[in-house]
C-alpha cells in the first residue's frame, strides 16, 4: 500500500521530469502564461541564445498590465511611451515565437488569470506557471499554480520544466456555512488575517471544508488568488462536479473521448484519508464576517462593524509598521470603520474581475445612484466578462448609477496605466494589495469584497453590506 | 550565456567602497523591455549631468577607460537590490570582469548567470591592481579562469577562489537553461509518456 498523499502530492509527482540527489527537481509544466511586463527580457535572451520557445502551443500570452482600460482604447494607441513599447514588444515576441495570443483588440482579450480559465487553458490536474504572482488564481482547478520570476520565465519558454524544490503541505480548512453577505473575498481575507502575510511562506495551501465547497468557481478563483498575500507558493482546492461544469465546453478543454480520459483522470486528484499535512488551519464559516482592510498590508483586516485598532494592540516590529500605516492611511485609532469617507471605487481585478463579482455589484447598485462627487469605475477580467455583463444588462446598471464601464485590464490594482490614485485619495477596491502607493503615488487603499465596494459608492463612506 | 575562459583587458580603477546596484544602474532604468541596451546607463548618476552630457572626471568617460572590460573596485560591490539589471548593464558595457574584495551576494550571483566573472582578493592584492588599472591603457590586467590567476601588466600573479561548479558553468557557458538543456533527453522521455497518459494536456 502506498502512503496517503494530499493533492499537492500527487500533482507534484505527475510532473517531476528528472530529479537529483538534493531533492532539486525539474517540473514539467503544462500551461505557461505570458504578459506584457515580465517577459521581455526573457524572450530577448532566447533571441540571443538562439533558442525557440520548447512548445508554443502551451504558452499563452495576453497584455494586460499597462493596457488602457477606457473605451478610446480601440483607436489603437497607447499614449504612454514605455508602456506601449512593452505591449508592442509582446505583439513581436508572440509572433516570431508563434505562442498563442489575445492582442489588445481580441474580445477574449483580459488579465491573464482571467482568460487561462475561461478558455479552458487552465484545467485540473496541471502545473501552471506566470511571470506574476497572482497565478495562484488557478489553483481554484486543483492545477498547482505559481509565480515566477523573468529569469525562470526564459527556463520555462525554453524547456517547459521549472526547476524547484517541494514545499510543504498546508490545510486550510473552513468549515460549516457562510452567513448572509459574506464571500468568498471575505474568506481569503479572513485567513490572510488569522495566518499573517508570512503565515503561509514555504507550503502550497490546499483550501477544503464546506463552505469551499459550497463556493462557485468564481468565488474559488478569489480564494486561491490571494494565496500569495498570505505567503504561500500557491493555493489548491480539489476539483469536483462544479469544477468538471465550469471547465466542459471551453474552447481548450478536451472534448470526446479525451474529455472521458481527462475526467477520469480528474477524479482521482484528492487528498487521501489520512493523508499529512506540515500545518493546519480551521475556520468556522459562521464566524467569518464581511471585512475590509484599514492598513497598507492584506493582513491589516478586520470585520466592517469593528474600530481602527491602535499600534498599542500589537507587538514587536509591528507597532512601528502599524503607526506607520495609520498615518499613511490617515487614519486614528478607535474611528468606526463605517465612518471612512471613500472617494473612489474600484470594481474589477483578477480577484474580483469576473462575471458573477459584477452580478453581486450590480445587485446592489440596481436602481441606485453613486454618492456625488465618488469616482467610480468597474473594468471588466476580460472582453468575454465585459459582453456577457452588458447581455445580461449588468452594464447599463452600472452606467445608470453613475460608474464608468471599461474595457478589459489590470488598471488600477496596480496603477501602471493611466488609472491612478492621487495622493491622500481613498479607494475602495475589489484588488488584492494594499500596500503603499500601489494604487498610486500617496493614493489610500481599502480591499473588500464587491458587493462592499458597490454599497461604498452608494453612501460615501465603508459600510456593512448586511445593513444595506 | 558567453564563455568566460581567459581574459587580458583595460582595467577601470573605482577605489569606491559600497558601490550599490542603484549607482550601477538607476531605477528609472527598470522599465526596460531588454536585458540589453542598458551599457549608456550604467553608473548613469555618476557618469552624466542633469542636461546628459558626460561628467569627464568619472573614470569611464576618460578616453583611456571607454573600453574597459574590467572593473577594480572597493569593498561590497553591487549591494542593494537584487535588480538583475545591475550585472546586465556592465555586461552591455563590456564589462566581463570586477575585481574586489567582497561583494554583495546577490550581485556575486547574478554575475555568474550573466557570463561576469566576480573575482575576491585580499585588500593587499586589490590595492596592487587598482594601482595597475590607474595607469590606464599602458597596463591591462589578464585573468586566466581555468588556472584561477590574476596577473597585473608587470607579470604579478595572484590565485583566486571559485566554486568548482560555478567555474564549470563559466568555463562552457553554462546558465541555468544550459544545464537543464543538458538534461533534455529526460525531458524529453518524461514528455512523451507524459503526453500519451494526458493527451489533452
Ligand atoms: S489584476 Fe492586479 S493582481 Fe491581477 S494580474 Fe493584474 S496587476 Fe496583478
Amino acid at each position: 500500500m502506498t502512503a496517503p498523499k494530499t493533492l499537492y502530492d500527487k500533482i507534484w509527482n505527475a510532473h517531476i521530469a528528472h530529479e537529483d540527489a538534493d531533492g532539486t527537481c525539474l517540473l514539467y509544466i503544462d500551461r505557461h502564461l505570458v504578459h506584457e511586463v515580465t517577459s521581455p527580457q526573457a524572450f530577448e535572451g532566447l533571441r540571443l541564445s538562439g533558442r525557440k520557445v520548447r512548445a508554443p502551443e502551451k504558452t499563452i500570452a495576453v497584455p494586460d498590465h499597462n493596457v488602457p482600460t477606457t473605451l478610446d482604447r480601440a483607436s489603437g494607441v497607447i499614449e504612454n511611451e514605455e508602456s506601449r513599447i512593452q505591449v508592442e514588444a509582446l505583439d513581436k515576441n508572440a509572433r516570431d515565437f508563434g505562442v498563442v495570443y489575445y492582442p489588445v483588440s481580441d474580445v477574449r482579450q483580459g488579465i491573464v488569470h482571467i482568460v487561462g480559465p475561461e478558455q479552458g487553458w487552465t484545467l485540473p490536474g496541471m502545473t501552471v506557471v506566470c511571470g506574476d504572482s497572482h497565478t495562484a488564481t488557478h489553483g481554484a482547478f486543483g492545477a498547482l499554480a505559481h509565480g515566477i520570476g523573468t529569469s525562470e520565465v526564459e527556463h520555462v519558454l525554453a524547456t517547459q520544466t521549472l526547476i524547484q524544490k517541494k514545499s510543504k503541505n498546508m490545510k486550510v480548512e473552513i468549515t460549516g456555512k457562510l452567513l448572509p453577505g459574506v464571500t468568498a473575498k471575505d474568506i481569503t481575507l479572513s485567513v490572510i488575517g488569522a495566518t499573517g502575510t508570512a503565515g503561509g511562506t514555504g507550503y502550497v495551501i490546499e483550501y477544503c471544508g464546506e463552505a469551499i465547497r459550497d463556493l462557485s468557481m468564481e468565488g474559488r478563483m478569489t480564494v486561491c488568488n490571494m494565496a500569495i498575500e498570505g505567503g504561500a507558493r500557491a493555493g489548491l482546492i480539489a476539483p469536483d462536479e462544479k469544477t468538471f461544469q465550469y471547465v466542459m465546453g471551453r474552447p481548450h478543454a478536451p472534448k470526446g473521448g479525451a474529455w472521458e480520459l481527462a475526467l477520469a483522470y480528474w477524479k482521482t486528484l484528492f487528498t487521501d484519508a489520512d493523508a499529512r499535512f506540515d500545518k493546519v488551519l480551521t475556520l468556522k464559516g459562521e464566524d467569518i464576517a464581511p471585512v475590509v482592510t484599514w492598513g497598507t498590508s492584506p493582513e491589516d483586516v478586520l470585520p466592517i462593524t469593528s474600530t481602527v485598532p491602535s499600534p498599542d494592540d500589537f507587538e514587536g516590529g509591528k507597532v512601528e509598521a502599524v503607526k506607520r500605516s495609520l498615518e499613511y492611511m490617515g487614519l486614528t485609532p478607535g474611528q468606526k470603520l463605517t465612518d471612512i469617507k471613500i472617494d473612489t471605487v474600484f470594481i474589477g481585478s483578477c480577484t474580483n474581475g469576473r462575471i458573477e463579482d459584477l452580478r453581486a455589484a450590480a445587485a446592489v447598485l440596481k436602481g441606485k445612484k453613486i454618492k456625488d462627487g465618488m469616482r467610480a469605475m468597474v473594468v471588466p477580467g476580460s472582453g468575454l466578462v465585459r459582453a456577457q455583463a452588458e447581455e445580461e444588462g449588468l452594464a447599463q446598471i452600472f452606467l445608470d448609477a453613475g460608474f464608468e464601464w471599461r474595457l478589459a485590464g489590470c488598471s488600477m490594482c496596480l496603477a501602471m496605466n493611466p488609472d491612478q490614485l492621487q495622493p491622500g485619495e481613498r479607494c475602495a477596491a475589489t484588488s488584492n494589495r494594499n500596500f503603499e502607493g500601489r494604487q498610486g503615488r500617496g493614493g489610500r487603499t481599502h480591499l473588500l469584497s464587491p458587493a462592499m465596494a458597490a454599497a461604498a459608492a452608494i453612501t460615501g463612506h465603508l459600510t456593512d453590506i448586511r445593513d444595506f | 550565456m558567453d564563455k568566460f575562459t581567459t581574459l587580458s583587458g583595460i582595467a577601470a580603477p573605482m577605489p569606491l567602497v559600497n558601490i550599490d546596484t542603484d549607482m550601477i544602474i538607476p531605477k528609472n532604468f527598470l522599465k526596460t523591455i531588454k536585458r540589453s541596451g542598458l551599457g549608456v546607463n550604467l553608473f548613469d548618476e555618476m557618469r552624466y549631468n542633469l542636461d546628459g552630457s558626460e561628467k569627464p572626471d568619472f573614470v569611464l568617460n576618460k578616453p583611456a577607460y571607454r573600453n574597459a572590460e574590467i572593473i577594480v573596485a572597493g569593498e561590497n560591490f553591487g549591494c542593494g537590490s537584487s535588480r538583475e539589471h545591475a550585472p546586465w548593464a556592465l555586461l552591455d558595457f563590456g564589462i566581463r570582469c570586477v575585481i574586489s574584495t567582497s561583494y554583495a551576494d546577490i550581485f556575486y550571483n547574478n554575475c555568474f548567470k550573466n557570463g561576469i566573472l566576480p573575482i575576491v582578493l585580499t585588500k593587499e592584492q586589490v590595492d596592487k591592481l587598482m594601482e595597475d588599472a590607474e595607469r590606464g591603457a599602458n597596463a591591462r590586467i589578464t585573468v586566466d579562469l581555468e588556472a584561477q590567476t590574476v596577473s597585473a601588466s608587470d607579470g604579478t600573479t595572484f590565485a583566486f577562489e571559485v566554486d568548482p561548479f560555478k567555474k564549470h558553468c563559466m568555463l562552457n557557458g553554462l546558465d541555468d537553461i544550459g544545464l537543464t538543456m543538458e538534461k533534455s533527453a529526460a525531458i524529453d522521455t518524461f514528455e512523451a509518456q507524459y503526453q500519451a497518459q494526458n493527451p489533452w494536456s
